[in-house]
């Protein structure tokens, strides 16, 4: 990624920014209906050693989600590859799965599951397990049939033609899907603890809005943003290093 | 000495089983001949005749309805027996986008089970004659289409089969393209001692290139004729311009009936 086309949308942002500071300050907006971006900032930095122990919270009931939605969306997208029956019985059913209102279960899952961290790692595993399986599944059927048939008349093995052709040939497919899966992944984290949690940025904001506290809010809104963003460059960045021949111009 | 024998071999697809690459449904009906050892056998016929599914069947991606395969004098007759004997290269280009060219012309060997090091180093020294010498670390997508066709051409010609089944192998390339490659393989093929059905639907390809030459009739495709191709060599681009080239052109496309 170069620094070029990352420049003009951070000038927006920062104009943005400006504008916003100039029309609270102008305006005399009061702090606990919006908060100017220098409030914003100052709240944070009062707060960054809470935020600290919010953040760690919030990222592990993250990673152990995405952790558990990639194991179980690629085991579901390679039995879906395996039989043409489990295809047919399960993947409408991947479909319909999203159209469930995780938002409304989230409160279910407190009563299931209780207020410890299980609840908040489903919702996170519900929010990252579709785009996976999904996307691995696309990427295991759209392996080219000329190169099974070439590894075939070889007389290569049905292991040898998952690990050497359908694998590497659904590599790409997953990558979209953990993108996806990672940008949703704190959201969720954060809509498991609104419900009800000791500790996580989505019970940072919760207490905060209740306390009129909004630049605490904001902060914790803007942290959210960037730690997405973070986990997205980190899910890139895995992605060059596993598929070299995607990105490089050798 | 007869390396393989077809003999009677059919196959027809109920209600669009299998839909050939370019869409149509190919079948084959009654195929019977003989490929001789160091033999070139190019096969030529329209576009859907089943020119294809004959090498699925060598293969061993397709079975057959009826008839029988016999390769060095022993039947094959159940599609495992045939796979891993024939040296097979699809119709679409297969190199591996995630592999290097090194990696990818070694791919038989490794399937096999044999040396990766020993095949690598057997590929290494093949590369010039291949025109893929300096490229083995390139991935397959910074390559030309005449580089790729080489490229999997090596492979093929690396896995060590007796019998390479090439399917329209230059037929995706531009004309000069393939008129070189066309030359290249002329010069390279007095160095292996390779049997290779080379399948085409250029009819100037099939005459400059081959030993031997089989017509298929329209689908579904039987052989028509069976033609000996007696130009010396060497041969080059100019043999397409001699006497004896297009009295042989002249005959092969009244049996193409065109």
């Amino acid at each position: 990624m170069r620094a070029a086309p990352l420049f003009l949308p951070a000038a927006v942002l920062l104009t943005l920014a400006i504008l916003w500071e100039l029309v609270v300050w102008g305006l005399e907006v009061p702090k606990w209906i919006v908060p100017s971006p220098s409030a914003i900032w100052q709240a944070f930095w009062e707060m960054r050693a809470l935020l600290g122990v919010h953040v760690a919270q919030t990222m592990l009931e993250v990673a152990i989600g995405i952790g558990i939605a990639v194991t179980a969306g690629v085991s579901v997208a390679a039995a879906i590859n395996f039989s043409p029956l489990l295809q047919r019985a399960i993947y409408p059913l991947l479909v319909i799965s999203q159209t469930v209102p995780i938002l409304a279960l989230a409160p279910l899952l407190i009563i299931w599951f209780g207020f410890g961290i299980a609840p908040k790692v489903i919702v996170v595993t519900l929010f990252c397990f579709f785009p996976i399986a999904v996307n691995t599944s696309d990427g295991l059927t759209s392996t080219e049939p000329e190169l099974i048939d070439l590894f075939r008349s070889m007389g290569a093995t049905w292991l040898q033609i998952w690990r050497k052709v359908r694998l590497p040939a659904a590599l790409p497919f997953f990558f979209s899907g953990l993108k996806i899966a990672a940008t949703y992944s704190v959201t969720g984290a954060i809509v498991g603890e609104w419900v009800g949690a000791k500790q996580g940025l989505g019970i940072y904001m919760l207490r905060s809005s209740a306390a009129f506290k909004t630049a605490q809010v904001f902060s914790a809104i803007v942290i959210t943003s960037l730690l997405s963003i973070m986990l997205f460059l980190a899910v890139f960045a895995l992605e060059r290093g596993m598929m070299p021949w995607h990105f490089d111009e050798r | 000495m007869t390396l393989l024998a077809v003999d009677s071999l059919s196959k027809t697809f109920s209600g669009g089983a299998r839909r050939g690459s370019r869409g149509e449904v190919d079948a084959v009906v009654d195929l019977t001949f003989n490929v001789e050892e160091g033999e070139f056998l190019t096969i030529i016929g329209p576009s859907g005749c089943g020119k294809s599914t004959l090498l699925r069947l060598l293969a061993g991606l397709v079975q057959p309805d009826s008839g029988q395969i016999v390769l060095q004098g022993q039947p094959l007759p159940s599609p495992s027996d045939r796979q891993g004997r024939f040296g097979y290269m699809p119709q679409r280009d297969t190199l591996l986008p995630w592999r290097t060219v090194l990696e990818n012309v070694i791919l038989g060997v490794e399937l096999a089970g044999g040396s990766r090091e020993s095949a690598r180093e057997d590929a290494r020294q093949l590369l010039p004659l291949f025109g893929l010498d300096g490229f083995e670390d390139n991935w397959p997508s910074t390559l030309s289409g005449g580089m790729r066709q080489r490229a999997a051409l090596l492979r093929t010609f690396l896995a060590g089969y007796d019998i390479l089944l090439l399917d329209e192998p230059f037929g995706a390339l531009d004309a000069l393209t393939r008129r070189m490659l066309q030359q290249w393989l002329l010069s390279v093929r007095t160095q292996f001692s390779k049997t290779i059905l080379f399948i085409t639907h250029d009819i100037d390809e099939a005459l400059l290139l081959g030993d031997r030459m089989l017509v298929f009739s329209p689908r579904p495709g039987r052989i028509t004729a069976d033609l000996k191709i007696d130009l010396p060599h060497p041969r080059d681009e100019n043999t397409i311009l001699e006497p004896e080239f297009l009295a042989l052109k002249r005959n092969a496309l009244a049996h193409l009936k065109l």
